[in-house]
């Protein structure tokens, strides 16, 4: 479903080649639940912006949905970003001058949903965050759970096959956390891959599996 | 290409289009204050544009008004007294000018002349009962009156019989009658100028005369419009003017020859032609030949220089205010690096992100360009009401400005918009 083949990135700061990944070969099957882990610096960033298409890697496959995506032109990458993935970050990142549902509607806008249908999935994804009555705020109006809950909304809100989360948690109380990570347990049975970096062993718990890196290598899953 | 292919989709999908839009009007919103200071610049430069091009088309259409009063096909003839004619002793009688030999052979020997208007001016005093003023006696022929299309008031014209029996009739302009004749009935009254008795046959309107573009303008305001025969028989040839003691007297048979050209394209030749022959007979250069066409086509020509003139001006300070423009979507595309990297990361194409910077400043420069056409409607209004100035706000120049700051818009939005469009995403995300 996702997977990787020897798969390096290799950074060229200044003189000096930085080897960030370094050969990684992982297949992630689809409606897994993943937690990356690793030291900073181990490669795990890397990884999840190659993951997430952000990024190309220097040699090697990467598959997603059955295409291989490692050489796609940019156009070509945002079009599978906007088909099969979905972001979470650790510092939400929503949009602040758009209000929730503006948010959320995000990644329908640029599919070309029309308005009122855009609207009524709104609706739907907000009710399925519980977050139906702040439809009409902006994200500055709400606590960093809730903007959390909003980000995930938006990152539901095309469909996607994979889920991405850098961090989803790192910002928020151990509560507020734990509820957020339910809401990930939530749509893994749903059947989404779902991918976690985090450094947290306690947020790791909630995966399925572990794969921990360092050095640019995959050092053990678990 | 692809981005450009891709824009061109994104601008031309009328939905996403106009949703847009209005996205760009929320966000440009939410700095209101930065907003409208940006916009200043093309606020400023398109009204002073109109502003310009309303006054410099009020008076060059209040120029081109007047000569075209003279007639576009005429070719007008004056009589000047020449220089060393002017120095020499007052007492001797000068003579100078066109003479009634001059119209025959005008009109007789040019084919493209159609027809000859010649007229004898002679200032006079005028007599109705106890009021006198002085009146610029014309002493014409009905053809006058075609030339120079005033609206008759009351009465009739002169008429070619009048010319035949040396009647002694008058067509008075609204004017002169009013003066002279104040409330009593105009029609049918006598007025006495000289030794003689005029009957009032006509009334037309008088125009505000004056000058335009430097010739005189062939009827005034205080006209008396007799027949030339009547003329030429009751005051000869001989005007002799009293001044301040000294006595002035001059020979000159007739004052003004207006001569009509059958075509328009065929003016200038003959004016060219009757110059040419009037130079032969006149080695004095006591006569001058004005063409209003000529003097038409040179307004036109200034008009243009003009226009090119405010283009300029027009375009460093439309330069000015996109500038302006630019520098604050830079800063903003700066300070919503974050936004643009959110959305790259969701799947926003680059062409998506340069079409939404893009339209934000074809907003911003727009709304500008529509606030200057206010501006640029109401000064004239004030340059008009203050300086009596005449001011026309030509369409073409709100159609142009609206345009250009459409314009300036894109020229100026298109390079904030592909450095946002170019931002690595996983940079733009991680940025403070």
């Amino acid at each position: 479903m996702v997977s990787l083949k020897d798969v390096r990135k290799i950074y060229q700061m200044g003189s000096e080649k930085v080897r960030a990944l370094d050969g990684v070969s992982i297949e992630f099957s689809r409606g897994s639940f993943w937690a990356i882990m690793g030291p900073s610096g181990s490669g795990k960033s890397t990884l999840l912006n190659l993951l997430g298409c952000l990024d190309r890697p220097s040699s090697g496959t990467y598959t997603l949905a059955g295409e291989d995506v490692s050489q796609l032109e940019d156009d070509d990458l945002s079009a599978i970003r906007l088909k099969y993935l979905g972001f979470v970050f650790q510092s939400f990142n929503l949009i602040s001058q758009l209000t929730v549902r503006e948010n959320i509607e995000l990644p329908l806008f640029y599919q070309g949903w029309e308005p009122q249908e855009c609207a009524a999935r709104a609706i739907e994804l907000a009710e399925q965050v519980e977050l139906a009555d702040r439809l009409g705020h902006r994200p500055a109006e709400l606590s960093g759970g809730q903007q959390q809950r909003v980000a995930i909304a938006r990152a539901l809100a095309n469909d996607p096959r994979v889920i991405l989360a850098d961090e989803p948690t790192g910002n928020l109380d151990s509560a507020t956390g734990d509820h957020i990570m339910g809401l990930f347990g939530e749509l893994h049975k749903l059947g989404k891959t779902i991918l976690i970096v985090t450094h947290e062993d306690e947020i790791a718990s909630w995966a399925d599996h572990r794969l921990h890196m360092r050095d640019g290598h995959i050092d053990r899953i678990d | 290409m692809d981005t450009l292919i891709g824009l061109i989709e994104f601008m031309t999908n009328i939905s996403k289009f106009t949703r847009s839009v209005r996205l760009g009007i929320k966000t440009l919103l939410l700095h209101k204050l930065r907003s409208l200071l940006t916009m200043l610049g093309v606020v400023f430069g398109v009204g002073s544009v109109i502003a310009m091009l309303a006054v410099g088309t009020g008076a060059s259409e209040e120029a081109q008004s007047q000569i075209r009063r003279l007639g576009s096909q005429n070719i007008i003839l004056h009589s000047v007294q020449s220089q060393q004619d002017q120095s020499s002793e007052r007492v001797r009688m000068s003579i100078y000018g066109l003479t009634y030999d001059d119209e025959v052979r005008i009109r007789e020997t040019i084919p493209t002349v159609r027809r000859t208007v010649p007229a004898k001016l002679i200032p006079h005093d005028a007599r109705v009962g106890g009021r006198t003023m002085e009146l610029r006696i014309v002493g014409t022929t009905p053809a006058w009156f075609d030339l120079v299309e005033r609206e008759l008031i009351a009465g009739r014209r002169l008429q070619q019989r009048d010319l035949e029996t040396r009647a002694n009739v008058c067509v008075l302009t609204e004017r002169s009658a009013r003066r002279l004749l104040a409330t009593e009935t105009m029609l049918g009254n006598r007025i006495r100028v000289g030794a003689n008795y005029y009957e009032v046959v006509g009334i037309i309107r008088s125009e505000t005369g004056g000058t335009a573009g430097g010739v005189q303008t062939p009827d005034q305001e205080v006209d008396a419009y007799i027949p030339l025969s009547t003329a030429r028989e009751r005051f000869g040839d001989i005007v002799i003017r009293r001044s301040e003691g000294s006595t002035e007297r001059s020979m000159v048979q007739l004052h003004q020859l207006v001569v009509e050209v059958d075509e328009l394209e065929n003016v200038e030749s003959t004016a060219a032609a009757i110059e040419q022959m009037l130079q032969r007979f006149h080695p004095r250069g006591d006569y001058r030949v004005s063409v209003p066409l000529a003097l038409l086509r040179q307004a036109e020509a200034t008009q243009r220089t003009f226009n090119i003139v405010l283009g300029s001006i027009a375009g460093i300070s439309l330069l000015v205010g996109g500038i302006g423009i630019m520098n604050i979507m830079l800063a903003s595309v700066t300070e919503r690096t974050r936004e643009i990297g959110i959305r790259r990361a969701i799947g926003a194409k680059r062409s998506q992100i340069i079409g939404q910077f893009l339209i934000e400043t074809i907003v911003l420069s727009s709304a500008g360009g529509i606030l200057g056409i206010a501006v640029g409607g109401i000064i004239p209004q004030i340059i008009e009401y203050f300086a009596g100035m005449p001011t026309i706000v030509p369409m073409y120049a709100i159609v142009l400005s609206l345009g250009i700051s459409v314009g300036v818009g894109i020229l100026f939005g298109i390079y904030p918009a592909i450095r946002a469009a170019r931002l690595d995403p996983i940079v733009a995300l991680r940025h403070e």
